[in-house]
C-alpha cells in the first residue's frame, strides 16, 4: 500500500471544482460533477479508513529543511473526512434544490469554491504535522471567504471582511507564531502520540503557548474571537450549513483536540496552571454564547450562535486533558455536525419556501411545511441532548469526563447550557407547531423543494442512527490511543 | 582562454556594450528585439555562473589579467550569484513586455532611447552584484543610478519629472556618503579590493576613519535601499514612472542596495566589527521594523495602487533590514531569501499594474472595480501575488516570514516576532481591499478585456515562480544557506 491514496483524497475534490468550472454552461451536468466529486472522495477516504493500518505517511516536498508538506493518518483526522465529505455529497443535494429555489447568482463560482473549501478541509484532516496543517486551513480561510461575501452587497462584503479579518488575524498573528515557537524548542512539528514539547520547554512557555494555540485557532470560536461566525452566515445558507456547522468550524475544533495530544500530550496540559483558566473561558463561551442565542430573532444567527456556544464543549473537552474527554470531543464533533446542519437545512428551506428569515415570523409554519419542522424538531433534541438522538451520547460522555476530572462546577455549566439549548432552539418548532398563523400569509406557504426535503431527511436520520451506533465512532476514536509510537 | 572562464565579464560586458549598439538602431522594434535578445543571454550567463559556483566554489577573475590587488577583480560567490541571477531573470522576463508597455506609459521624445538606458541599468546593477572592488562597486552604482533616473522621467505622467529629481537629489547623496565612506576606508587601507581591505581593516578598526567609514556606508546604502526613514525617493519615483521600470526596480532596485549593505558588512568591514563593536544591529533592527510597520499602515491608505505597492516595498525592505539587524545564521537566510522572494512578488504585483494601465489608463481604487471579471488573469496574478506578500503558506512569502521571525526568536527577541506578524497582518488589509472591490463590486459595463498576452504571461509567470518556489525552496532557501555559512553568519 502506498501513500498516493492521500494524495487522491486531496486532488479529487480539486478536480471537481476544475469541472465545475468547466461546466459552467450547463448546470445540470455541473451539479452532476459535484455530486461525482463528493461521491468519489466519500469512496476514497472510506478505503483509506479500512485500511488505515497499512497507509504510509506520504511527504510531497520540504519547503524548510525538516519541516515537510507531509500527511498522515489518524482515526481522529479520518473521522472528520469522512463526515465532511459525507456531508459534502448531502449538502450537494440539498445546494440544488436551494441555489435555483432561491435564484442565486455566480452558481459555478459558488460550487467551485465549496470544492476547494472541502479539499482544504481533506487537507487539514489529513495533515502529518503541524506546518501542513496549518497550510490548509489557511487554505481553508481563502477559499470560504468568496463564499462569505457571495451576495456582493455592502452587508456580505463587510461581514467578509470581518470573516478574513479575525479568521487570518489569530491564525497568522497567535496560530502562526505558536507553531514558530513550537518548531523552535521541540526541533520538530510532526504529530506524535503523547505530544513533542514533554520536557524541552518551561511550564511558563508551554502556558503562554497553550494560550496562543487555543486563541490562534479562531475556527474554534473560542470568544472573544468568535465574531467571524455569526458575520459568516451573510453566506447562502448551504455554506452555513456545510461549511460554518461543519468542515470550517470542526476544523478548528479539531486541530485543537489534534494539538491536545499530538502536540503537548495530556500528562503535560495536566501539569499547566493556564489550562484551568481556559477551560473556564470556554465554559464561559458555553453559556454566554447561549444567552446571545436567546435573544437573536434571525433564525441564523441564533444557531450561530448556537455553534459558537456547542464548540466550546468540544475546546472544553479537549481541555479537560485526558482520554475520555478527547473522544467526547471527538463524537460531539461528529453529532453536533448531523444536528446543526440540519437544523441550517431547515433554516434555508423556510427561507426559500417563505422567504422568512426571522423567529417571531414562523408562527404557525408546522403546517405548512410539516416535514421541515419535523426534522428540525429531530435535530434540536438531537442538540439538547435528549434520547433517542445521537446528541445524548456526546453529551453524557462529556458529563462523565468533566466527572472524571473532578470538575462538578463544569457539570453544572454544562447543564445550564442544555436548559438554555431547549429555550432557544426547541421554542422554534413550538411556535411553528402550536402558534396559529397571521392572517393571510399561510396561503403562499408550501413545503421545501423535494431536493432539499431529501437532505434533510439523510442527516436527521444521521442523528438517529447515532443514538444507536455510538460505538462505532467512540470505538474507533478510542485507536488514538492505540496507535503504535510514531505512527 | 576559453569563452567559459570569461563569463563573469561577459555578464556586465553584454549589457554595457548592448546599451549604445541599442541607441545606433533607429527603429524602436529592431532596439527591443536587441534587448531581450541581450537580456536573456545575460539571463544565460548569470544561471551558467549560479551552476559553476555552487559546483566549485566562489570564482576569483582577475580584469586583464592584472593581479587582484592592483586590478579590478570579479568574486562570485553564493550570494552574489543569486542576485545576479534574480536582477538579469527579472530583466529577461519584463524586457519581452516592453515593446506594447513603452507605447502606453512612456513619453514620445524618450521612446527610442528606453532600451539603452535600460540595458544601461542592467548592466550597472549587475556590475554592482559581481565586483570584488569597491570602488569599483561605486562606479558601477552610479551607472545604474543615472540609468534609473533617466527612465523614471520617461515617464507619461508630468510628475514623472519631478519624482525623478527627487530620486537624483536623494541616489546621489546616498552615493556621495557611500563614495565617502569608501574614501575613508582607503585612506586607511590603501586598497581598494575587497578582500584585502578586509584582511587590513581589523589592524586598524579602533581609529575614527574607519568608525565614520562604516557609518557612511550604512546611511548610503540604507538611502539606497530604501530603509526607513530613507525612502521617501521612493513611492513617488514607483508611482510616476513606467510601470514596466516600477517592476523592475521594485524588484531589483531596494535589493540591490540590501546586497550592497550586506556584502560591505560581512566581506569588508567583517560582522564582528559592524555588529559585536559598532552595533550596527541598534540601528537596523528598530528602523527596519518601524519601517515594516510604518510603510504598511501608510500603504493602507493609498488610492493609487502603485503607490501602495510602493510603501509596501518600504515595509518589506524595512523586513530585510531587520533581519539583516539581527545578525544570525536565520537572519542571514531571510534576508537574502527575502531579496529574492520579494523581487519576484513585488515584479509580478507591479507588472498587474502595468496591465490594468494598459487597459484603464490608471490603476488607482476605482480602476478596480469589478475588474475580476473583466481581466480576470490580471487579477488571478494580483491575488497569488498579494497572498505571497502577506505571508500566507505555499507561496514564498512564507518562507521569508518563517525564517525572520526564527531569527527574531533566535536572537531572543521574541516582541520582535510579533510585531513582523503583526506588519504582515496590516499586508492583508491592504491586498484585500483591493480583492474586495475587484472581486465583489459590480464592473462598470465592458465586456471581458484581458490585457495583451505579452503583459500578462511575464506576470503569469513570476506568480508560478511565487507558489514553486514556496513549495520547493532548493534554489532560494537552499543558495541563501551555502552562502550564509561562507559569510560567516553571526559575530
Amino acid at each position: 500500500m502506498t501513500g498516493q491514496v492521500l494524495l487522491y483524497a486531496l486532488v479529487v475534490p480539486l478536480v471537481t471544482a476544475a469541472g465545475v468550472l468547466a461546466t459552467h454552461r450547463w448546470p445540470n451536468v455541473r451539479e452532476a460533477v459535484s455530486l461525482a466529486g463528493g461521491t468519489i472522495l466519500f469512496i476514497i477516504l472510506a478505503f483509506i479508513a479500512g485500511n488505515s493500518d497499512t497507509i504510509p505517511e506520504l511527504v510531497i516536498a520540504e519547503p524548510v529543511a525538516g519541516l515537510a508538506l507531509k500527511f498522515a493518518i489518524e482515526p481522529l483526522g479520518v473521522a472528520f473526512a469522512l463526515m465532511a465529505s459525507g456531508l459534502w455529497v448531502v449538502t450537494t443535494i440539498y445546494s440544488i434544490g436551494y441555489m435555483r429555489g432561491h435564484h442565486e447568482s455566480h452558481q459555478t463560482r459558488f460550487f467551485a469554491f465549496f470544492a476547494i473549501a472541502i479539499a482544504s478541509a481533506t487537507g487539514v484532516a489529513l495533515a502529518g504535522n503541524l506546518f501542513t496543517l496549518f497550510v490548509f486551513y489557511e487554505a481553508l480561510t481563502l477559499s470560504t471567504f468568496p463564499l462569505v461575501s457571495h451576495a456582493g452587497t455592502a452587508l456580505a462584503r463587510r461581514a467578509g471582511r470581518t470573516y478574513l479579518g479575525i479568521l487570518m488575524g489569530t491564525s497568522i498573528g497567535l496560530f502562526l507564531v505558536a507553531i514558530i515557537v513550537t518548531w523552535q524548542v521541540a526541533g520538530t512539528l510532526d504529530f506524535v502520540p503523547g505530544g513533542i514539547l514533554e520536557g524541552r520547554v518551561s511550564d511558563l512557555t508551554a502556558g503562554i503557548l497553550l494560550a496562543l494555540y487555543v486563541f490562534g485557532i479562531g475556527k474554534a470560536a473560542l470568544m472573544p474571537f468568535h465574531r467571524w461566525l455569526p458575520a459568516a452566515m451573510a453566506a447562502p445558507t448551504p455554506v452555513s450549513a456545510l461549511l460554518h456547522a461543519v468542515a470550517v468550524v470542526k476544523a478548528g475544533v479539531f486541530t485543537i483536540l489534534k494539538i491536545s495530544w499530538f502536540t503537548f500530550g495530556f500528562d503535560m496540559l495536566q501539569g499547566l496552571h493556564v489550562l484551568e483558566i481556559l477551560q473556564w473561558i470556554a465554559a464561559f463561551t458555553i453559556v454566554a454564547a447561549s444567552l446571545v442565542a436567546m435573544t437573536r430573532d434571525n433564525l441564523k444567527a441564533r444557531l450561530a450562535y448556537s455553534t459558537v456556544s456547542q464548540l466550546s464543549y468540544i475546546v472544553l473537552a479537549a481541555l479537560l486533558a485526558g482520554e475520555a474527554g478527547f473522544v467526547a470531543g471527538g463524537l460531539h464533533m461528529v453529532t453536533h455536525a448531523f444536528g446543526k446542519i440540519t437544523l441550517f437545512f431547515c433554516a434555508g428551506a423556510i427561507l426559500i419556501a417563505t422567504m422568512k428569515t426571522r423567529v417571531s415570523e414562523l408562527d404557525g409554519l408546522g403546517r405548512s411545511m410539516p416535514l421541515t419542522m419535523t426534522a428540525f424538531t429531530i435535530a434540536s433534541l438531537s442538540i439538547i441532548g435528549l434520547p433517542p438522538l445521537g446528541g445524548l451520547w456526546s453529551k453524557w460522555l462529556l458529563f462523565e469526563s468533566a466527572l472524571a476530572a473532578g470538575q462538578v462546577l463544569f457539570l453544572a455549566v454544562l447543564a445550564i447550557s442544555t436548559l438554555l439549548n431547549i429555550g432557544y432552539l426547541l421554542a422554534i418548532p413550538l411556535r411553528a407547531f402550536l402558534k396559529p398563523a397571521r392572517q393571510g400569509e399561510v396561503a403562499t406557504w408550501h413545503e421545501a423543494p423535494v431536493t432539499c426535503l431529501a437532505a434533510m431527511a439523510i442527516t436527521s436520520l444521521g442523528c438517529l442512527a447515532l443514538f444507536f451506533f455510538p460505538d462505532a465512532i467512540t470505538m474507533w476514536l478510542d485507536r488514538v490511543f492505540f496507535m503504535a509510537e510514531g505512527r | 582562454m576559453s569563452l567559459l572562464q570569461q563569463l563573469p565579464a561577459l555578464q556586465v560586458a553584454v549589457p554595457l556594450i548592448g546599451a549604445p549598439l541599442c541607441a545606433l538602431m533607429g527603429r524602436p522594434r529592431l532596439a527591443w528585439m536587441f534587448a531581450v535578445v541581450v537580456a536573456w543571454i545575460t539571463f544565460a550567463i548569470s544561471v551558467a555562473l549560479l551552476e559553476h559556483v555552487l559546483d566549485a566554489g566562489p570564482i576569483h577573475y582577475t580584469m586583464g589579467g592584472w593581479p587582484e590587488i592592483l586590478g579590478i577583480a570579479y568574486v562570485i560567490d553564493p550570494l552574489n550569484a543569486l542576485v545576479l541571477v534574480l536582477v538579469s531573470g527579472m530583466a529577461a522576463i519584463i524586457m519581452p513586455a516592453t515593446r506594447i508597455g513603452i507605447n502606453v506609459e512612456v513619453v514620445h521624445r524618450a521612446r527610442h532611447l528606453f532600451h539603452t538606458m535600460a540595458l544601461l541599468a542592467l548592466a550597472g546593477m549587475l556590475g554592482i552584484a559581481i565586483t570584488g572592488d569597491i570602488f569599483n562597486l561605486y562606479v558601477f552604482l552610479e551607472i545604474s543610478s543615472l540609468a534609473s533616473y533617466a527612465l523614471v522621467a520617461m515617464g507619461i505622467d508630468r510628475r514623472a519629472t519631478r519624482a525623478a529629481f527627487h530620486y537624483l537629489v536623494q541616489g546621489t547623496i546616498g552615493a556621495t556618503f557611500i563614495l565617502v565612506g569608501i574614501g575613508l576606508a582607503y585612506m586607511m587601507t590603501g586598497t581598494l579590493n575587497m578582500a584585502d581591505m578586509a584582511a587590513r581593516l581589523p589592524g586598524v578598526s579602533h581609529t575614527a576613519p574607519v568608525q565614520a567609514a562604516l557609518a557612511f556606508v550604512l546611511i548610503g546604502t540604507a538611502i539606497k535601499a530604501a530603509i526607513f526613514p530613507a525612502h521617501s525617493w521612493m513611492p513617488n519615483a514607483y508611482t510616476y514612472a513606467p510601470s514596466l521600470v516600477s517592476a523592475f526596480f521594485g524588484a531589483t532596485a531596494t535589493k540591490i542596495g540590501a546586497y550592497m549593505l550586506l556584502r560591505l558588512v560581512y566581506s569588508v568591514f567583517g560582522a564582528d566589527y559592524a555588529f559585536g563593536e559598532m552595533k550596527i544591529g541598534w540601528v537596523l533592527v528598530p528602523l527596519g521594523l518601524a519601517g515594516a510597520v510604518a510603510g504598511s499602515i501608510v500603504a493602507v491608505w493609498q488610492h493609487d495602487l502603485r503607490r501602495m505597492l510602493a510603501y509596501s516595498s518600504v515595509a518589506q525592505v524595512g523586513y530585510i533590514a531587520a533581519a539583516i539587524g539581527f545578525a544570525n545564521h536565520d537572519g542571514l537566510i531571510a534576508a537574502i531569501v527575502h531579496v529574492f522572494n520579494h523581487g519576484l512578488m513585488k515584479g509580478a504585483l507591479f507588472l498587474v499594474m502595468a496591465c490594468v494601465i494598459m487597459r484603464l489608463g490608471k490603476a488607482d481604487m476605482e480602476s478596480f472595480r469589478g475588474l475580476g471579471r473583466r481581466m480576470p488573469l490580471t487579477m488571478g496574478c494580483f491575488v497569488v501575488a498579494g497572498l505571497s506578500m502577506i505571508g500566507v503558506p505555499a507561496t514564498v512569502g512564507f518562507i521569508s516570514k518563517w525564517y525572520l521571525v526564527s531569527s527574531a526568536l533566535d536572537a531572543g527577541l521574541w516582541p520582535l516576532a510579533l510585531v513582523i506578524v503583526g506588519a504582515s497582518l496590516i499586508a492583508v488589509i491592504y491586498i484585500w481591499r483591493v480583492v474586495d472591490v475587484a472581486y465583489f463590486t459590480d464592473p462598470p459595463p465592458g465586456a471581458r478585456d484581458e490585457a495583451p498576452a505579452m503583459l500578462v504571461i511575464p506576470a503569469v509567470v513570476l506568480c508560478a515562480l511565487c507558489i514553486v518556489l514556496g513549495v520547493t525552496t532548493d534554489l532560494t532557501v537552499g543558495v541563501a544557506n551555502t552562502a550564509a555559512r561562507l559569510l560567516g553568519g553571526a559575530p
